[in-house]
């Protein structure tokens, strides 16, 4: 009997071991001297140069749904929609064919999960900050952010002329975005704010009149007023607090050296004017909401 | 009735010598158990932490200084889903109570009763507790009747209650049947009506039975007062999530976790104690 | 009048019948009891009695009264009725003397402290004064079936309906039982008792039926059933009680 039992643990100490062994985990490159300190020359961002996760093929991660006005009809690859178009035309500018552009679903909770990830880069209005760029790699920004504050006509909220003025306010907010830090910073309202996982709640919170304001990013406050909730307006937009403004990047796994090129592409859209272009055509001019105190 | 007495009993030479072997063997079956578990334990918490992704594991899961950042407000979030299942759990028992002593009713007049009672456990316990929490968090604002409560925690606690109801009502009626119909018989032979044999005998009964079945439903809940996080409720799980998307780090969930386990465990082991303590009473003497 | 008439009763469990075509007439402060093989019937038709069974055919009148009728108050009808069943079926989350004052307080609406006086009176009278305050899993099977048959007569029952008392109990355990049944006789009180205890029932008994499939197959006084029975199954049955030694 005793022995019986050594044997057993015995065998259950092997096992073990044989399967740790077998589920090594990939490196994430932050502790190998990867190729952080590459090269920049644009000699080595061709295409067959790049650290790819699928070899020939450009692999873009974004959440689901796809959200106006930064994507159309929840469907990425249509090259619609402003994160759409940038990421293409990033894509173009690497020596991507618009067919070698695949899109990968990356709810984005998982986005900055440890561990390798399984996409080149994700783009998903995911806003740089020194917290967060400790855990990943942004590439430089593509968008400077606005917080608009979005509430029914006719509320006495929607003729503020100062961000004061929203303390009493029930707020709506969707979680992991800069709009809810800027409530819970800049607003800090009396009650309780509502953050849900998706935008689209944040919304339905809205036109329910369970909530008097939303928070989103300006863009986004344009089409839900536009597109989304009848009868309702921009109360304003909040204003630019800290020494740099917000931006939006994309999102890489830690030390992936294809961050460079993906720069140098941006770089080049920005000189031209093509990411103005872009913008423009897809982002209403923010000059619409005016500047809360 | 007194037995009789007769010598006292002293130990034989060779019960003496069994029990002493017996001791041995026990303490070295005991001791081989204890070396080889400890062993287990040891060799896989070296594998563990010797693993190559360990370091970033702890970093992101394990952080000291998230933990102490984060648990403030993962704490205070806790308050509303300990509020949240105070509320709900009284609620539960009277539903479910009620939804089973109907179903309990044999009579052939309450068959309109009875076939609702026996839709809504269908109904209720078929649809997933969060789909159900979206159906009444969403829609029952939607339908913009007057009246109707438009605060999401309420909204949310009526799905749980609806939800948690159906299940503990099947609880109850798996108690009440459990009830020897012997007991019912003299219950209703010393002219007792249907009504206070429920209450003064089967009912007593049943409900004892059930606790510890009743006790997990309840820690069940406690748990899924989480799911109300979609309706926008920032309960201690929404909190984690908010400080996790801020600063990249999962520890905030760990610490949530922890707050649950600390309510769960304890009461787990009142069940079990109770179990234990039924267990005594109906091994020590024989009813019907 | 007779206390109680059964008329003409038939039962069937499943379409196979149990109880047929049942003639009995039982006299006030008359002890009649019910002798027959597991399975004649005698459990039945004492359960059709108390109105725990329904007849299929026939009727029952206790006092004159029909309590076989359709809209009769069953609840009612049975406060006038004893019972008392094998396996005693005390209520095991209540003391003993809760048991007894349980159906005197919430039926009869007897003050609490005047029912429980009553119930120590009738435990003291059969000798369990001092059981009063213990929950039936301390009590032996012949105190607990003393104890039931006490929670019958609480309810001041009109007839006692006693359904083999004794079969559950330890041998020298039945003795206690049966000096209750005899005291119960001597105060008038009107019984149906079906039993195994055949020479219990040749002392107690004032009229003796011996069933047989669920026909009253004989019925006479002690003397005529157990020393000279007429119908052959009856001798058979008798006889095989004999040789098992329960006389």
């Amino acid at each position: 009997m005793a022995r019986r039992s050594t044997l057993f643990a015995l065998a259950g100490a092997a096992a073990l071991t044989a399967a740790a062994a077998a589920c090594a985990p990939a490196k994430d490159g932050s502790s190998s001297s990867s190729s952080s300190a590459g090269a920049t020359s644009s000699a080595a961002c061709t295409k067959d140069q790049l650290h790819l996760y699928t070899a020939g093929r450009l692999t873009v991660g974004t959440d689901k749904p796809a959200y106006e006005p930064w994507f159309k009809s929840n469907d990425p690859s249509n090259g619609q929609g402003f994160e759409s178009a940038v990421a293409y035309a990033v894509a173009t500018k690497l020596g991507f064919a618009k067919t070698e552009v695949k899109w990968a679903t990356v709810p984005f909770d998982s986005s900055y999960a440890p561990g390798a990830k399984k996409f080149d880069f994700d783009i998903n209005q995911v806003s740089i900050t020194p917290d967060r760029a400790k855990v990943v790699t942004f590439s430089d920004g593509y968008y400077d952010v606005a917080q608009g504050v979005v509430t029914m006509k006719g509320s006495k909220y929607a003729s503020i002329s100062s961000v004061s003025q929203l303390q009493g306010a029930k707020i709506a907010v969707q979680v992991g975005t800069t709009s809810l830090t800027a409530v819970q910073n800049q607003i800090k309202p009396s009650t309780q704010a509502k953050v849900f996982n998706d935008q689209v709640d944040a919304v339905n919170a809205l036109k329910n009149k369970q909530v008097d304001a939303i928070v989103v990013d300006l863009p986004t406050a344009f089409y839900v007023t536009a597109a989304q909730v009848p009868n309702s307006v921009i109360a304003g937009q909040l204003p630019n607090t800290g020494a740099s403004t917000e931006q939006f990047g994309m999102l890489f796994q830690k030390g992936n050296s294809l961050v460079t090129c993906v720069n140098q592409a941006l770089g080049q859209l920005k000189s031209s004017g093509e990411l103005a272009k872009i913008q423009q055509q897809w982002l209403t001019s923010s000059a619409g909401a005016p500047v809360l105190k | 009735m007194t037995t009789s007495t007769g010598p006292a009993w002293v130990k034989s030479e060779r019960q003496l010598e069994r029990e002493r072997l017996r001791r041995r063997a026990g303490l070295r079956s005991a001791g081989v158990a204890s070396a080889s578990t400890i062993a287990f334990l040891v060799l896989a918490g070296v594998l563990i932490v010797t693993s190559p992704g360990w370091d970033r594991v702890q970093r992101t899961f394990l952080s000291w200084p998230d933990f102490t950042a984060s648990f403030p407000d993962v704490l205070r979030g806790f308050g509303e889903n300990i509020v949240m299942f105070l509320i709900a759990e009284p609620l539960i028992l009277v539903i479910g109570l009620l939804v089973a002593m109907v179903r309990s009713v044999k009579a052939p007049v309450f068959f309109p009763l009875r076939a609702l009672a026996v839709l809504y456990t269908d109904l209720f316990r078929g649809v997933p507790t969060l789909l159900l929490i979206f159906l009444v968090g969403f829609g029952v604002p939607a339908l913009d009747l007057q009246g109707t409560p438009s605060d999401p925690m309420v909204l949310g606690v009526s799905a749980l209650v609806l939800s948690y109801g159906a299940y503990v009502a099947e609880v109850f009626r798996a108690g009440i049947d459990s009830v020897h119909p012997s007991q019912r018989a003299a219950a209703r032979s010393l002219g007792l009506s249907h009504l206070q044999t429920m209450r003064f005998v089967v009912l007593p009964q049943a409900i004892r039975r059930v606790i510890p079945p009743l006790l997990n439903d309840f820690i069940s809940l406690q748990k899924d007062t989480a799911l109300v996080a979609t309706l926008g409720v920032v309960e201690t799980l929404r909190q984690a999530q908010i400080y996790s998307a801020e600063h990249f780090n999962y520890t905030p969930y760990v610490g949530a976790a922890v707050l649950f386990i600390a309510l769960t465990v304890p009461l787990a082991r009142f069940t079990d104690y109770l179990a234990r303590r039924s267990e005594q009473r109906r091994e020590a003497g024989s009813t019907t | 009048m007779s206390l109680l008439t059964i008329d003409g009763v038939w039962k069937a469990y499943h379409q196979h019948p149990v109880l047929r075509g049942i003639d009995l007439e039982v006299e006030a402060h008359q002890v009649v009891c019910l002798i027959g093989a597991s399975g004649s019937g005698k459990s039945t038709l004492l359960r059709c009695v108390n109105l725990l069974e329904t007849v299929d055919d026939g009727a029952i009148h206790l006092d004159g009264a029909e309590i076989t009728a359709v809209d009769a108050d069953q609840d009612a009808i049975r406060q006038q009725i004893g019972i008392v069943f094998q396996s005693y079926n005390l209520f095991p989350h209540m003391s003993v003397l809760d048991n007894i004052t349980l159906a005197p307080t919430r039926v009869h609406k007897v003050p609490r402290k005047q029912a429980a006086e009553q119930a120590r009176e009738l435990l003291g009278r059969f000798g369990l004064a001092e059981k009063a305050d213990e929950y039936p899993d301390r009590l032996s099977g012949g105190q607990q079936q003393r104890v039931a048959i006490i929670r019958a007569l609480a309810g001041r029952p009109k007839v006692m309906l006693l359904d083999e008392i004794t079969s559950a109990l330890d041998p020298e355990l039945v003795t206690e039982v049966m000096g209750i049944v005899r005291e119960l006789k001597d105060g008038g009180m009107t019984m149906v008792m079906a039993t195994h205890e055949m020479g219990f029932a040749r002392e107690i008994a004032d009229t003796v039926c011996f069933l047989d499939g669920g026909v009253l197959l004989e019925r006479g006084t002690p003397e005529q059933i157990f020393s000279e029975p007429v119908e052959e199954r009856t001798r058979d049955f008798l006889r095989r009680v004999l040789e098992s030694r329960r006389m």
